[in-house]
């Protein structure tokens, strides 16, 4: 008997060794260690064996047999297992350049994309941000703004009037300083703010101007608010809008809503000058026209173009090309 | 205005270091926007003298002139003008020359003959409008050099300056010297002689009617005039700031005005009648022929200038008629120098678009006290080419009460101080500004400011504090940053909308930006009510109303995708519409929409689901509600309560025809004014089941009256709690008239149980009665 058993597991080593697939090494399992199997049956046999000692001797053969099939028939499984999953892994190849799909994501607009980050570096400064109406009463778009009927300054805005309540009455916006107005009337300072929004100029458009716009303002009324503190601010802006190795310088200027009134300027690192917006100090008169006393308290305004820094970021050629909607244009940024 | 550097020079001695002029003048806030170099000679244009010209007999109206430009070589030159002798010099430009309109002189040959050049006329050269000959060179002058040497045309350098509507008194060279001459601690030179009138007295009378618009009027009599040319640097500088030289006379009155800001005109006395002026508004319909060659109808508001005949002779402050101007006869002159209010010379000008030199100034607003100096620099000037010129006694000032007076506003240190963040005190605040012209004098702690006459601008304590901080230098202000006591931050309408971007732009759609000005007809195209509020001055007919939906510009872009070959494009956008409105302001709300070419309306149901998901928003589909310029049988209302907030479905095909776009249009708009203004509930947890769900799937035939919110609500209902999960997986419509067939699929669930198939058929049993009492039957 003990000739059959090490018969049996020579031979299912044997089969074992040659087996090239998975699905052998189960079939030589079953005929094996199965039910039926040839292992399975000789075990049956053993009690027909004589003597004890007989027994004991095919017993310990049996099982040695038992578990030397069992560890090779593992091991070749796993071997196998493998190279199979390694062969259908490689039969899985594919060229992930191969894309038959457009890539689906919306694309925001560049001035949204700049106007977003104006926010993001205003609020980083502490600002929080004010909205309006587009279509402005005439005293909130210039005459709360220190510029009553026939103000000279006034011809410095090309005004589109609209046919709204009495004539003249009712204008779209030339600036977001009637947001200004509008914050200083419902909010008691101290306020800081910026506001965001679009604007219109009656004038012919081209490669560099256009008849409808958008601007950021910021104001700051508080205590004790002084020109040098106008001064720091930009330049806190300029150094995180732009970055560090940029700085800024105010110029004087006029605006009749401010004064003393300035340009900024911003300096690129290669050392040019940029000018990018108008500011100063809030006017008495803009103070006391939304009832702030100008004694107690003084601020500082200032403002400049969304679309530009889109234009600059991007190198547009043409501003006017912002507003095609061409999804061509879209797609690239 | 054009400050012409030479003059400047003249006044305050700035110097040759252009570039640094400029800076100090762009730092005192009088931007120098560029600086130009005018004048001198066209580059490769010399003088050449005529050797002898020949006719050549196919060429009838050109001639061949021989010359010389100096190095002994005869050229040759085709020329069409024949006022030239041998001996003539005579500007010739050689071939390379770039002409100052632009064109290139080439050796162009004429009859197989070629030409070295050309020969210039004045116009030619951008001296004038003569172009009767070729320019005919003093005897005198060198050859082969720049014309200009021969003719005295030096060149000039021109800042060119932005002046602010704020400083009136920098349109006069006068006004830039005297800022940067107090900026350079430097002294002025500008002290004319005093006139010095003698007899025998000759006046030129002056009845002020309309004082509030005219509130000073000067009169002086000159005689002694020899009309004739201006000296060459005269000439030069008046034609480095942009005007053209005409006579001695003409070019005083402006020189005068260029540089003291000061307009004035002379007239020609003997042809003044009843030798004097009266000035008066004019009557209604009261024609004068100005200067420019117009007749211009007048108004009551316009104000003239007559002769003491009460003839017009002038529209005061603006510019003068035709009669009583300067000829080469004249020898005797009266000289008008006034006051004129501002405001009514502005209205004046802008009626009769007419805007002069003078009117710009007069409308910004002149020196009222600024007429003596200018009169007696007028005089001096004159005096260079008419040494005869004697001021006669009996010059006429006539003023009105409403002569500005000058401000004196009271100033603080204490508060000049406050407001620029630096320490000024009585004794710097002086310092700075009076040598600007403001005299100050102790007024207990503070100061009491007296404004100079030129400087209208400064009425105000804040007036004096810019003055201040402009002398000082913002620069030396230094840079703080004040420390904000409020959190920094978007408000939460403004974090939600951009939220809403964020999905949309998830979803693939991309953002546009079309034009918010619509031309009615658009409106009408998109079927949408054409009542809309309009431009009064709109840049173009297409654009003379406000848009009341955002619809029909990102049909336009559509469109124009489309044309460009790029079709199934999806946009949104978020904007402002506005309305028509009996309020102090149009209706103006926020809106949102999109607009999804190539696609249908359960893809604009689709974007409405996501996004009322991500954003908390609920509202009912009415689709019985079709809004205006959608698909009729393809729309729905979007109602909050009793209101619309928006619409969802497809544009109807008769405005994408409108607006010709071939592609179906799924479209869906909200109003975001409403939508965002409220804060969504905040989800709250509820706990995911630990036990196995099971899946029941029922396949429902359902008249098309019924509608599948109803189904769905009606399920939800009937199953209970113990459904978790309900998704409509399939419409099939091959199921008979007036029907379709809708596949659910329920997963139901208990929170503390394995469900039963009792659980399972209980539901089923529950869903098909509530079904079936709405005309439903159940597939099997």
């Amino acid at each position: 008997m003990i000739v059959d058993i090490q018969g049996v597991r020579d031979s299912a080593l044997a089969r074992l060794a040659a087996a090239t697939t998975s699905d052998e090494v189960r079939a030589i399992e079953l005929a094996v260690l199965g039910k039926r199997g040839a292992l399975t049956d000789l075990k049956t046999a053993l009690g027909k064996l004589a003597t004890i000692d007989e027994k004991k001797a095919a017993g310990s053969a049996l099982n040695e047999a038992t578990v030397a099939v069992g560890d090779a028939l593992a091991a070749r499984l796993g071997e196998l297992r493998h190279a199979e999953r390694e062969l259908q892994l490689e039969v899985e190849r594919i060229d992930l350049t191969e894309i038959l799909q457009r890539p689906t994501r919306g694309h925001a607009h560049v001035v949204t994309q700049a106007w977003q980050r104006l926010e993001d570096v205003f609020v980083g400064l502490g600002f929080q941000v004010a909205e309006g109406p587009e279509v402005e009463t005439d005293w909130h778009n210039f005459e709360a703004l220190n510029m009553p009927p026939n103000h000279p300054a006034r011809s410095m805005h090309d005004t589109f009037y609209v046919e709204h309540g009495a004539p003249g009455s009712t204008v779209l916006r030339t600036h977001t300083s009637p947001v200004q107005i509008r914050v200083m009337l419902n909010t008691p300072p101290p306020i800081y703010m910026v506001m965001p929004g679009r604007v219109f100029r009656n004038e012919t458009t081209d490669a560099t101007h256009l008849a409808v716009f958008h601007q950021i303002e910021g104001l700051v009324i508080d205590r004790g608010i002084t020109l040098a503190d106008l001064a720091g601010t930009v330049e806190s802006f300029t150094k995180s809008f732009f970055g560090s190795e940029f700085s800024s310088r105010l110029r004087p200027s006029y605006f009749p809503f401010t004064e003393p009134s300035a340009e900024f300027d911003i300096r690129t690192p290669a050392g040019n000058w940029l000018e990018l917006g108008g500011c100063g100090m809030v006017h008495p008169n803009v103070l006391t026209a939304v009832g702030l006393d100008p004694e107690e308290w003084s601020g500082f305004a200032f403002g400049f173009g969304i679309d530009r820094m889109a234009k600059e970021r991007h190198g547009i050629g043409d501003v006017r090309e912002m507003f095609t909607n061409d999804i061509r244009f879209l797609e690239q940024f | 205005m054009r400050i012409v550097h030479s003059w400047l020079n003249d006044l305050v001695p700035v110097g040759d270091d252009v570039e640094a002029v400029a800076e100090v003048i762009t730092n005192l806030g009088l931007a120098v926007e560029s600086i130009d170099h005018v004048g001198g000679s066209v580059a490769g244009v010399i003088t050449a003298k005529v050797l002898r010209t020949e006719r050549h007999a196919g060429a009838a109206k050109v001639h061949r002139v021989y010359v010389d430009a100096g190095d002994g070589v005869e050229r040759h030159v085709w020329c069409g003008a024949f006022n030239m002798r041998a001996g003539d010099i005579l500007p010739l430009a050689t071939p390379g020359t770039v002409m100052p309109d632009g064109r290139a002189i080439e050796p162009k040959p004429i009859l197989g003959i070629s030409s070295d050049g050309m020969l210039c006329s004045a116009r030619e050269l951008g001296l004038g409008d003569d172009h009767s000959g070729i320019l005919i060179l003093p005897a005198d002058a060198e050859l082969g050099v720049p014309y200009g040497e021969a003719m005295g045309l030096g060149e000039e350098i021109v800042y060119d300056l932005d002046v602010m509507r704020n400083r009136p008194d920098c349109y006069g060279h006068l006004g830039i010297a005297r800022d940067v001459a107090a900026k350079l601690g430097l002294a002025l030179n500008l002290a004319p002689a005093p006139i010095d009138p003698v007899e025998p007295a000759r006046s030129a009378t002056v009845r002020i009617v309309d004082g509030d618009r005219c509130a000073r009027f000067t009169s002086t009599v000159m005689s002694g005039i020899v009309v004739g040319p201006s000296p060459d640097w005269m000439r030069r500088r008046l034609r480095a700031a942009g005007m053209r030289p005409i006579n001695n006379v003409v070019d005083v009155s402006n020189y005068v005005m260029l540089e003291t800001n000061q307009p004035n005109h002379p007239y020609d006395f003997d042809t003044l009648g009843g030798g004097g002026f009266v000035v008066r508004r004019a009557h209604a319909g009261e024609v004068l022929i100005t200067l420019d060659d117009v007749a211009r109808t007048l108004t009551q508001d316009d104000l003239l200038i007559c002769d003491a005949a009460d003839s017009p002779i002038g529209l005061g402050g603006i510019m003068g008629g035709q009669n009583t101007e300067i000829s080469d006869a004249t020898t005797t002159l009266a000289l008008e120098c006034a006051w004129f209010e501002p405001a009514a010379i502005m209205a004046t000008a802008a009626r009769h678009g007419l805007r002069s030199e003078a009117s710009a100034r007069f409308e910004r607003g002149v020196d009222p006290f600024g007429i003596d100096s200018a009169v007696a620099r007028f005089v001096e000037l004159l005096r260079i080419t008419c040494p005869e010129l004697i001021v006669h006694d009996g010059r006429v000032d006539s003023r009105s009460s409403q002569l500005p007076v000058a401000a004196s506003p009271v100033v603080r240190p204490g508060r000049v101080s406050a407001l620029l963040g630096a320490t000024f005190d009585a004794a710097s605040i002086t310092a700075l500004i009076e040598p600007i012209g403001f005299a100050t004098r102790a007024h207990g702690s503070d100061l009491l400011v007296t404004v100079p006459s030129w400087r209208p601008d400064c009425t105000l304590e804040i007036d004096i504090v810019e003055e201040v901080g402009r002398h000082y230098g913002y620069e030396r202000l230094g840079k703080t940053v004040p420390k904000s006591t409020v959190p920094g931050g978007l408000s939460g309408m403004q974090q939600r909308r951009r939220q809403l971007r964020e999905v949309l732009l998830g979803l693939g759609i991309s953002e546009a930006m079309p034009h918010p000005f619509l031309a009615v007809d658009d409106l009408a195209k998109a079927a949408l009510a054409t009542d809309a509020v309009r431009l009064s001055n709109p840049l173009a007919v297409g654009d003379d109303v406000l848009r009341t939906s955002l619809r029909p510009g990102l049909l336009k872009a559509l469109a124009f995708n489309e044309s460009h070959r790029r079709t199934g494009v999806a946009l949104f956008e978020i904007g402002h519409v506005y309305p028509p409105s009996d309020d102090v302001l149009p209706a103006e709300f926020e809106s949102l929409a999109v607009v999804l070419a190539d696609r249908a309306a359960p893809q604009a149901v689709a974007v409405w689901r996501e996004l009322a998901s991500a954003m908390g928003w609920g509202a009912r589909l009415d689709q019985g509600n079709v809004p205006a310029g959608m698909h009729p049988a393809r729309s729905a209302t979007l109602s909050l309560g009793r209101d619309a907030i928006g619409a969802v479905g497809e544009i109807h095909p008769d405005v994408t025809d409108a607006f010709e776009v071939g592609e179906r249009v799924a479209v869906l708009e909200l109003n975001l004014t409403v939508l965002l203004a409220t804060e969504p509930r905040v989800s709250q947890w509820k706990p995911t089941s630990r036990f196995p769900s099971s899946d029941l799937d029922l396949a429902l035939v359902v008249p098309h009256a019924v509608t599948a919110e109803k189904i769905d609500k009606a399920i939800r209902q009937a199953a209970g709690a113990l459904l978790v999960d309900l998704q409509l997986f399939d419409v099939y419509r091959g199921v008979g008239e007036g029907v379709r067939s809708l596949a659910y699929r329920l997963r139901l669930q208990a929170a503390d149980r394995t469900l039963t198939d009792e659980d399972v058929a209980n539901v089923r049993a529950k869903v098909e009665a509530a079904t079936i009492k709405m005309g439903v039957t159940l597939r099997s």
